[in-house]
């Protein structure tokens, strides 16, 4: 399909916040100060797993500046999860009544007329504990006589969850080659810029307000209104600017909850913020994954079967850790076709740090696991990498049965682009080694677990009478810049300029239900709401034009650049802004108001749309200290249309450092259920003199799923960058890194292990 | 300890606060002057979300004790712009989308413009090595380092 000539999408737009965040204007949650307003500090347990016998509040009540001290007997002892729709993954109370299942889990919270005060009644709370046997890994928690988590809940299996298709043991049979692999991959920090914040604000007629750094104020809305017993309606939630996301901030958190619960009782203002420690120990992780991997190939390379069991490490609670649990079976299956897929998850309950969603969802861990296997059967059986991926690569068309179907997709062109890029680079010097990588990921999950009754995405758009645009939308900027996208796409479809856009977002007293920032999926659906909105505004202007203009009803007219005009004569016209006025005039002084919305429907079980990519990461490993070097990532990468020139570059390079980060130094080491190194001392993030350079080639494909073509870009790159290491530590020293993160320790040891083999 | 009264400048203004001699100058911006551009991201002087400039020099301003600054002149990121004018490494991070959430931002552009202000033909690893105490979890740093690079460069001259 040919794209049409474009005036504002993928040209050189600016951020439309970008003046506030580079002058210090941006006000995040983490700098809201309200008249009155109290601080707020959260008891965390020191146990792993503890029955709470008593919490005696008395001598933290009598220190001056406290103002009330909250248990979880102060709250209606709701057990809330995001996964709403279902009661039994319902299993976390914020402040819990009976007992902990984690180190950091809240267990009371503070006001107080300073954060100092707060902070030091912490240590005035008196609890009686009765501490229990706990247990942290889930192939030890899944064991019969494992401790018990949660009651009633067998070998502390949270959810389990199966995918099938094709005949797959008939398929296996076909195989001319089996490999099999265990494969261990660790979980990783948000590490969000700024931590978790909330300030709540309850008043005397019953309305509460929150500022809350959250990915979707629609879902902290909902959730909070579910624990307080409010209605929706009566919680505001405001999200002006929130520093930073990553999958972590879109469940209820305990600022959000013990901030909400002391300003109810105390009618004042409360500000919780997490420490950079308590972000740590106590906000949700990215899932770890044990991974056991079988595959059957037939010597020619063509792939026949796969079947994979995964274990995740869930920590206490569920979160949004099974839908991790689907999205990481799903892509363990991409982007290939199989005769035959089997996968079988198991999330099972531990006494750590519970884990959920981060950039890729699942996904990182599968690649680790699937790209680097297939890279081993190539070397096995004496094949090409790039051809057998090829070979076996989805292409346009393909249905993924009974799962997905892809319209649109880019994968050979990326696989023959890096193919290209690889072989330019020639012989490499010793102990250096580039691995490669493939991968795809969904633009928006369709999946309603939070029972929204609303749309998925929706859009008002109205149009003033000097012709600037309001526009209303309920998708979140998290740093991602959706505000910038959705501007960029109102502007296109009204034929109008980016700078005569405001869009107003995170807040939903104003803005429309819209299932928020995960998933990748805002691009795609809040882009077609905002695209249907404006189509409808701007059909009602154009019915003025064709009255105003006196022509033919059979042309067609369009609004280009702030002009009106015939498509065949663009000569003939009017100026937008005059036919705005007119408009206005004609329809009683109302002014234009387009609405649109998004609601999947008959696209599959997982996502209406697919990205594609292929990585290659350069690397060089020390053979004495195991030291890696990471030389230049290139990514060929298809998200259909670009929207947001800036904005893709900036959210591939991004998705390079956190998953870099991810493979090789973020490392989370736990000792009896307590996290080692919860500070940015010790965890080890990308900074820049580690930071490559990140290439990117684009690939132009149009999905017709899309708004003007577009679909996902920017999570998904997350998903291939720690298999692509793998890969290219393989070429480098020959050896197979099975666990995550690839550290000095994990490559001495196998370099160690591959010498003894050879002896 | 009593408190104290410090007297410095902030972005070219006198301030006279009443502090305990504890106090950090990232509180003293933050909490008593309101200048919350600044951010804070750890306890541990490890993310440079609270740069600022103490006399030309970029400090980390939760490692500097308030009472130290007394009689100094400390520009944050709301000292950069003058008079709705924004400096040249404003507009380059604005040009390079140097940002995503923001919040790393403004310590990030306090690193720089000391950088920049010192550098006589930076190589790309001296640019890097500016920003190497500033975590930003967003951008992957390459966009930043462009805009220092286009700044070094004098492809923006201040207005």
């Amino acid at each position: 399909m040919s794209h049409a000539k474009y005036s504002v999408i993928n040209t050189h737009v600016h951020n439309i916040d970008g003046v506030a965040k580079v002058t210090g204007r941006a006000t995040y949650t983490f700098d809201v100060k309200l008249p009155g307003m109290l601080y707020g500090k959260i008891l965390r347990s020191p146990h792993p797993h503890a029955k709470i016998i008593n919490i005696d509040t008395t001598r933290a009540m009598e220190l001056p500046g406290v103002k009330i001290v909250v248990t979880g007997k102060d709250t209606l002892g709701i057990k809330q999860g995001i996964w709403r729709r279902y009661e039994e993954l319902c299993d976390e109370q914020v402040l819990p009544l009976e007992k902990v299942r984690y180190i950091g889990e809240p267990v009371a919270a503070v006001a107080a007329v300073t954060e100092e005060i707060a902070e030091a009644a912490l240590d005035l709370i008196d609890v009686e504990w009765e501490v229990l046997p706990a247990v942290y890994e889930p192939l030890e928690a899944i064991k019969k006589e494992a401790p018990t988590i949660h009651e009633g809940v067998e070998r502390n299996v949270n959810v389990t969850r199966h995918i099938e298709w094709g005949d797959v043991d008939e398929a296996f049979e076909d195989a001319d080659y089996i490999r099999e692999d265990w494969f261990k991959c660790s979980g990783q920090a948000h590490m969000c810029m700024e931590t978790r914040a909330a300030v709540s604000s309850f008043t005397p007629e019953g309305k509460l307000t929150v500022w809350a750094s959250t990915q979707s104020a629609y879902y902290t809305q909902g959730l909070l209104a579910g624990v307080l017993g409010l209605r929706e309606g009566d919680v505001r939630v405001l999200a002006p600017y929130v520093g930073g996301g990553f999958g972590g901030k879109f469940e209820l958190d305990a600022a959000m909850f013990c901030s909400a619960v002391m300003s109810m009782k105390l009618f004042k203002p409360v500000k919780v913020v997490f420490s950079r420690e308590e972000d740590f120990i106590a906000s949700k992780r990215r899932t770890p994954m044990f991974y056991y991997v079988r595959t059957g190939i037939k010597k020619d390379g063509t792939f026949c079967a796969r079947e994979s069991r995964m274990f995740s490490n869930g920590g206490a609670y569920t979160g949004m850790g099974a839908t991790a649990l689907y999205l990481s079976g799903f892509f363990h299956s991409f982007p290939y076709k199989w005769r035959g897929y089997r996968y079988d998850g198991y999330r099972v309950y531990t006494n750590t740090l519970p884990s959920t969603s981060m950039r890729g969802f699942g996904a990182p861990q599968a690649m680790f696991c699937s790209e680097q296997q297939i890279d081993w059967i190539c070397a096995d059986l004496g094949l090409d990498p790039f051809e057998v991926r090829r070979k076996n690569g989805h292409t346009e068309g393909y249905e993924v049965p009974g799962q997905a179907f892809i319209a649109s997709c880019g994968l050979e062109q990326c696989i023959n682009e890096i193919e290209k890029w690889v072989k330019s680079k020639g012989k490499l010097p010793a102990n250096r080694g580039i691995g490669i990588s493939s991968c795809g990921f969904m633009s928006g999950g369709i999946f309603n677990w939070f029972d929204s009754p609303y749309s998925f995405s929706s859009a008002v758009v109205t149009i003033n009478v000097d012709g600037t645009v309001e526009l209303h939308v309920g998708c979140q900027d998290i740093g991602q810049g959706s505000n910038t996208t959705m501007a960029i796409i109102a502007a296109e479809t009204l034929g109008v300029k980016v700078e005569d856009i405001r869009v107003h977002s995170g807040d939903t007293a104003h803005c429309p239900a819209d299932l928020g920032a995960w998933g990748s999926r805002q691009t795609l659906m809040a882009g077609n709401a905002v695209k249907m909105a404006c189509e409808d505004a701007k059909k009602q202007l154009l019915e003025f034009a064709y009255a105003e203009m006196g022509i033919n009803i059979v042309y067609d007219l369009d609004i280009k650049d702030r002009w009106v005009h015939i498509v065949a004569r663009p000569e003939r016209g009017l100026p937008y802004g005059d036919l705005v006025k007119k408009a206005l005039r004609a329809k009683d002084g109302q002014r234009i108001m387009g609405r649109g919305y998004y609601t999947p429907h008959r696209k599959g079980m997982i996502s209406p749309a697919y990205s594609y990519m292929m990585q290659a990461v350069d690397a060089e490993v020390d053979p004495e200290t195991g030291k890696i070097k990471i030389h230049e990532v290139m990514t060929a990468h298809d998200c259909g249309q670009p929207i947001n020139q800036l904005g893709l570059v900036g959210q591939l390079e991004g998705a390079a450092s956190m998953a870099l980060g991810y493979a090789y130094l973020e490392d989370m080491p736990f000792e009896d259920g307590k996290m080692m190194n919860p500070n940015l001392v010790d965890y080890k993030v990308i900074k820049a003199p580690e930071m490559p350079e990140a290439g990117i080639i684009e690939i132009d494909t149009y999905e017709p799923e899309g708004p003007y073509g577009a679909k996902e870009a920017g999570e998904g790159l997350t998903n291939p960058t720690a298999a692509a290491l793998g890969n290219a530590i393989y070429n480098a020293m020959g050896i197979q890194m099975k666990e995550l993160p690839i550290t000095p320790e994990r490559v001495l040891k196998a370099l160690r292990e591959k010498k003894e083999a050879q002896k | 300890m009593e408190k104290q009264v410090l007297r410095f400048k902030v972005n070219g203004d006198e301030y006279e606060v009443f502090i305990h001699p504890k106090t950090l100058l990232a509180e003293v911006i933050r909490d008593h002057l309101g200048f919350t551009g600044t951010k804070r991201g750890c306890e541990t002087v490890s993310c440079g979300a609270c740069t600022v400039n103490i006399n030309g020099f970029s400090v980390k301003s939760c490692s500097v004790l308030a009472i130290q600054c007394q009689d100094m002149e400390v520009t944050t990121v709301e000292g950069l712009e003058k008079n709705g004018k924004l400096s040249p490494i404003q507009r380059a991070f604005l040009d390079n989308g140097s940002y995503q959430c923001g919040f790393c931002t403004p310590g990030m552009l306090m690193s720089a413009t000391a950088f920049i202000s010192e550098a006589k033909n930076p190589t790309k690893e001296q640019m890097k090595e500016s920003i190497e105490g500033n975590v930003c979890r967003c951008t992957g740093y390459n966009s930043i380092v462009r805009a220092i690079e286009a700044v070094t460069q004098g492809k923006y001259k201040e207005e």
